[in-house]
């Protein structure tokens, strides 16, 4: 009844597609941010593969570099797999997702507020959990709070 | 030296004194004293009560402890079970939850209160008629409790609404919920209208 995609299949597929912008590493895909709105389009609307559910969007701070990760589940298949996106710290912009599955949109916003991210495309692009004219941006790791340091 | 010895009194003596100040005594209470309820009739002895006008106030007052439905964590749901029949603050006239800060006179703070919150809070403490309390339930809203250094959580209740009682806890079992709501009592018991209202 559930057939299981695997995840070499899936990233030959895409290589045939796209070439050079995919990796595949062991337990996730790699793509690069400029192919990522097509990559996850192609990914979603394909009979076959059928990702329609996006699980969860979140980022980690890599000191060097910020990585999105994005698990997207396909209902059909039974299948759960992880893109991964690398971003610089400098001027990071990334695609959004939102246009594709209307949940990306509170969880970009929430990577904005929290990693200082920016998702271009998105309709709302507002801090969510902080308030407007707060400081910094708390989950990077060189984000210093003043009542945090001060020990109080 | 000699030493002066005074004779002793007689006993004869003794007991005239005795007897007359039986005799005064009789003398003095021929009649019973009378009732100072004498004056009123059946009807009024049944239906009045003396009291003082902070007394009759303070009464109604902490019967009638109406919590604002203003929870903010998971504090919240040891305040649900001290509510629900269990534990049961029906008992003390607390069971009304208000949906409206008008008509509420309790602000109950369960728990965690971030900064984005807080203004609303503060809004809805100052929409409460006077007079009226606040309750910091828990240690989040004490202190911000695991939270007390977060960037996103107010360290205290006590930074926006002044506090009345702390019951300390994470989170505070519905018994020491009940318990704070009594020192609760205790407190408005001891109020006096001439007490000038901050
Ligand atoms: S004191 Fe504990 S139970 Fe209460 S809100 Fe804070 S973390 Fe939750």
């Amino acid at each position: 009844m559930t057939t299981n995609l695997d995840l070499n299949s899936i990233a030959l597929r895409l290589k045939e597609q796209y070439g050079q912008v995919v990796f595949a590493e062991p337990d996730y895909l790699e793509v690069t941010a400029g192919a990522l709105p097509h990559i996850a389009g192609y990914l979603k609307n394909t009979p076959g593969l059928d990702f329609d559910f996006l699980d969860m969007v979140t980022a980690a701070d890599y000191t060097d570099r910020f990585e999105l990760i994005y698990r997207l589940v396909s209902i059909k298949n039974n299948t759960v797999i992880a893109l991964k996106v690398k971003c610089g710290r400098d001027r990071a912009e990334i695609p959004s997702l939102a246009g594709l599955w209307k949940g990306a949109q509170n969880q970009e916003r929430e990577i904005y507020d929290l990693f200082g991210i920016s998702f271009t495309g998105h309709p709302d692009m507002r801090r969510i959990v902080l308030w407007e004219g707060y400081e910094g941006h708390p989950l990077r790791k060189d984000f210093k709070e003043k009542a945090y340091d001060a020990g109080n | 030296m000699e030493i002066e010895r005074n004779p002793l009194t007689p006993a004869s003596e003794i007991d005239l004194r005795e007897g007359r100040g039986i005799e005064s005594l009789r003398a003095a209470s021929q009649h019973a004293i009378p009732d100072p309820e004498a004056w009123m009739n059946e009807e009024i002895k049944r239906n009045l009560l003396f009291t003082t006008v902070d007394g009759a106030l303070n009464w109604a007052r902490k019967s009638s402890l109406w919590p604002v439905t203003a929870f903010t964590a998971c504090c919240t749901f040891e305040f649900i079970g001290a509510s629900s029949p269990r534990f049961d603050i029906a008992r003390f006239g607390m069971e009304v939850l208000r949906a409206s800060p008008r008509q509420a006179d309790l602000l109950v703070c369960a728990g965690t209160l971030s900064w984005k919150m807080a203004p609303q809070i503060k809004r809805l403490y100052e929409q409460m008629a006077e007079p009226k309390w606040v309750v910091a339930m828990g240690a989040c809203a004490i202190s911000g409790g695991i939270f007390h250094d977060s960037y996103a959580v107010v360290p205290g209740y006590n930074r926006l609404v002044p506090v009345d009682v702390y019951i300390p806890g994470c989170p505070p079992r519905p018994e020491a919920l009940l318990a704070g709501f009594e020192t609760l009592r205790k407190k408005i018991a001891k109020d006096s209208i001439t007490r000038p209202r901050a």
